[in-house]
């Protein structure tokens, strides 16, 4: 057992330290800073600005670290992604671009894609020219991706796509999207179903965004009329999609820049605890917030080395993708806690949103409060589901549906 | 970086493992419960043959010079099948200070035989307030000539009705702080004047009342530097924390294993209970607490081990993450066993009532989130 890391590791992380204190000195003025008016991240201007912080990290070879050199990353290993993630987050810098792209089409592509395919795609994913969503849920299958209802039936050289995709993130900036489509309807449902890439800007796809209750307008309700996808673009074979879908991607699973994250907030609201007196005091003194404040922290550590147990035996080779969701579901529910945690302290200023006169931080601790109400318990897969895994998988106990 | 045991902390877990599913029965761990001494000389001899009890010792001092970090792999096998008897009493709370802070004639006095199994020792620490703090210290020491004279009564004290050695910490000053003038004496536990009783106890552990009486223990026999105690019993509890972490792990293990395969086999309605989701997810819960126990209990006895700067706030953060996982874990365990899990003869029961002892041992869930607190507020409370 060993938590320090190899020289050469060591090397990595004070590189990615140096070029950050380098180039953060070049992030506009309200980056990171809630009292300095920005623009909206729904904004063309934030837009712009990420593509332009993304493209300095994969000048710098940021992006992909753990991809092969092959297809224009690093090839680097995932300790390496690991310690990127958690310098990212220390210095609470902007990340990459394309996050579907980097994190799930490229990977797949990798795994099971043609030589086409891999040369097409993959640079322009790392680089972002290409900005990639996912259209796997459907309004009649979430959980049980298997019911999908969007058809594929096979004409000459393409296939011709009919149905309706949501949620789809980001699907309205998107050039390509991973899509499950039902090739055989007669097949047993898991059996029926193939993965194709998508091409948003064919005729037919029609893009409608919609609101989360946050705010967030990225993602939309993507409908699929006659649109024809060339059979190129099919992903590992013919109705066998859904495993593919399903396959364990060598994702790095420590989810340490998120730890670090977790870390950052509770340092913000040490701070805030400090300064903010009731009943005469600081709130940092209340006896029941201190131990409140201290649960955050430890249910963080936990975690922590949770994620770094897990990225031991990923390295291994062993096979994680079931026990990663022990960590996980701890997660997308402690951050929740967190969150709400966090609007206590801030007491009645809670309710402020952004651009508001009084509001604390412009807003910051209600939207992320709602936001927590997503993707950690549903979007991400829904705990529920991630459990009904622990249990079958990691303990071995019966199906329960 | 690399966070899993090596070669030989499997190997000793494994070996650990047989050995205790041989040698400690539930039989034995309630016929000790109820039995006055509270533990087999003969399993004793067996741990000190295998050199547990010098596992964290020098080769010099008779021991096998492994890390703590090894330590807790056998504690958490010990766990496991809950070993009575006094071993943590005897290396962690007395042998491991002896050793960080005693003179080179304690630790040749002492550790060899403390290392080979001849010698029991523990620690009589807590007082009637109950409290793990400085300011709880009330028993005095009082100078008389080359000798302390102590008096008063010391509390929960572990397996002292065995002891050979009993290491007291006292009071022998007042300074500005109550840190200050906090003494660690070694007591031979057969000197005219102490007084053992053994208190009746949940899980039959053997915990004490010692009633000091005039007892004269030479100045020769002070642990460290007089009046500066406190600081060595700081590193004791930290120690002591993790290794009851250790402890917990390993007992909720077992709760966890036992109780999915109960849930796989047992029916209702026609079918395994373990199908129901209620209670698939309850064995949801339960392996991920338990997962959290184990690496932070492991990256905790690392950071002992390397004497890292992080290794007290680790051990808070254990501490409290386990004392809270192992209540869950036996009462999830109870839960889906239902009223067989209810009885005096099921096993869990004695999990169930250790769950609470540990808690309270070295400290609870909210003792060590306010030590932890402190740590990241930089306040105290
Ligand atoms: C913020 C956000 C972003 C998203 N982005 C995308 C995206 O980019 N692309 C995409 O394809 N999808 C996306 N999704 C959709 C996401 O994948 C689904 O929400 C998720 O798979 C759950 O499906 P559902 O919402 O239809 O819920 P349902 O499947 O209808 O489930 C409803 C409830 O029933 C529970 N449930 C269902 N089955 C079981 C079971 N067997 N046992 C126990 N409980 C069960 C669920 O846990 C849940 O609590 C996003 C979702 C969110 C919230």
């Amino acid at each position: 057992m060993d938590f320090n890391y190899s020289p050469q590791e060591e090397a990595f992380r004070r590189e990615v330290r140096g070029w950050l204190a380098e180039n953060m000195r070049e992030l506009p003025p309200w980056w990171g800073r809630p009292d300095v008016p920005g623009p909206d991240v729904d904004s063309d201007e934030y837009r712009h600005f990420s593509f332009w912080w993304h493209r300095k990290l994969y000048d710098a070879g940021f992006v992909g670290i753990a991809w092969p050199k092959e297809y224009g990353g690093r090839g680097a290993t995932l300790i390496e992604q690991a310690l990127f993630n958690e310098e990212l987050a220390r210095h609470r810098a902007p990340g990459p671009v394309n996050v579907i792209g980097i994190g799930w089409a490229g990977p797949t592509i990798i795994a099971a894609g043609t030589e086409e395919q891999k040369k097409r795609f993959l640079p322009k994913i790392l680089s972002a020219e290409e900005i990639w969503a996912q259209a796997f849920s459907e309004p009649g299958a979430g959980s049980d991706l298997a019911g999908i209802q969007t058809r594929a039936v096979e004409d000459g050289d393409d296939f011709v796509v009919n149905g309706q995709k949501w949620p789809t993130g980001a699907a309205e900036r998107a050039d390509w999207a991973i899509l499950l489509v039902r090739t055989d309807p007669d097949a047993p449902r898991h059996r029926g179903i193939s993965y194709l890439l998508l091409d948003m800007h064919a005729p037919g796809v029609t893009v409608r965004p919609f609101r989360w209750m946050d705010g967030d307008s990225s993602n939309c309700e993507v409908f699929l009329d006659n649109v024809r996808i060339p059979k190129t673009m099919l992903v590992g074979k013919k109705n066998l999609g859904f495993y593919v879908a399903m396959g364990t991607l060598e994702f790095e699973r420590s989810q340490l820049g998120a730890t670090v994250g977790r870390e950052n907030i509770i340092n913000d609201l040490i701070r805030t605890m400090k300064r903010t007196e009731r009943d005469g005091q600081p709130l940092s003194q209340d006896p029941v917030l201190r131990q409140e404040l201290a649960q955050h922290w430890i249910e963080t550590k936990v975690m922590k080395y949770m994620g770094l147990r897990m990225l031991t035996s990923q390295l291994k080779g062993e096979a994680t993708g079931p026990k990663a969701n022990l960590g996980f579901v701890m997660a997308g529910e402690s951050i929740q806690r967190l969150q709400d945690f966090a609007i206590r302290i801030i007491g009645p200023y809670g309710q402020l949103a952004r651009g508001s006169k009084h509001a604390v931080d412009n807003g910051r601790w209600l939207r992320s409060y709602l936001t927590s109400r997503g993707v950690p318990t549903i979007g991400g897969g829904p705990v529920e589901i991630k459990r009904n895994i622990i249990a079958m998988r990691v303990l071995g106990l019966p199906r329960s549906y | 970086m690399n966070f899993s045991l090596n070669e030989e902390q499997v190997m000793l877990k494994t070996s650990a493992r047989n050995f205790l599913e041989k040698e400690c029965p539930k039989r034995l761990v309630r016929e000790m419960a109820a039995n006055k001494q509270g533990y087999s000389p003969e399993l004793w001899k067996k741990l000190a043959e295998l050199g547990w009890m010098g596992l964290v010792f020098p080769e010099e001092y008779g021991g096998v010079g492994s890390t703590f970090l090894d330590l807790t792999v056998v504690l958490e096998e010990m766990g496991r099948v809950l070993v009575p008897g006094p071993f943590v009493p005897t290396v962690v709370l007395a042998g491991r200070p002896i050793l960080a802070a005693g003179t080179e004639q304690q630790k040749r006095r002492l550790i060899p035989g403390i290392a080979n199994g001849s010698i029991i020792a523990t620690l009589a620490f807590l007082e009637a307030g109950g409290e793990l703090a400085a300011s709880a210290i009330n028993v005095r020491g009082t100078t008389h000539g080359e000798d302390f004279i102590i008096d008063g009564t010391k509390l929960f004290v572990p397996d002292a009705h065995v002891a050979d050695y009993i290491l007291c910490v006292i009071r022998t000053g007042d300074g500005v702080s109550k840190e200050e003038g906090v003494t660690l004496l070694l007591v031979d536990a057969k000197t005219v004047g102490i007084h053992t009783e053994v208190l009746k106890t949940l899980t039959g552990e053997k915990l004490c009342e010692v009633v000091f009486s005039n007892v004269m223990v030479p100045r020769g026999n002070i642990l460290g530097v007089l009046g500066n105690g406190w600081q060595i019993v700081q590193r004791i509890l930290d120690e002591a924390a993790v290794a009851e972490c250790a402890w917990m792990t390993g007992g909720a293990q077992w709760i966890l294993e036992t109780t999915v395969n109960y849930a796989r086999e047992r029916l209702a309605f026609g079918q395994p209970i373990g199908s129901f989701q209620a209670v698939a997810h309850r064995c949801a819960n339960m392996a991920i607490e338990v997962e959290g126990a184990i690496s932070i209990t492991q990256y905790a006895a690392w950071a002992i081990s390397e004497n890292d700067p992080e290794a007290s706030a680790a051990a808070s953060v254990a501490k409290a993450w386990c004392s809270e996982m192992y209540k869950h874990v036996a009462g999830d365990g109870i839960q889906v066993h239902g009223a067989t899990g209810f009885t005096w003869d099921h096993d869990l029961n004695l999990y169930f009532k250790r769950a609470k002892t540990s808690e309270i041992a070295f400290g609870d869930g909210r003792y060590h989130r306010e030590r932890v607190a402190a740590y990241i507020t930089g306040e105290g409370n």
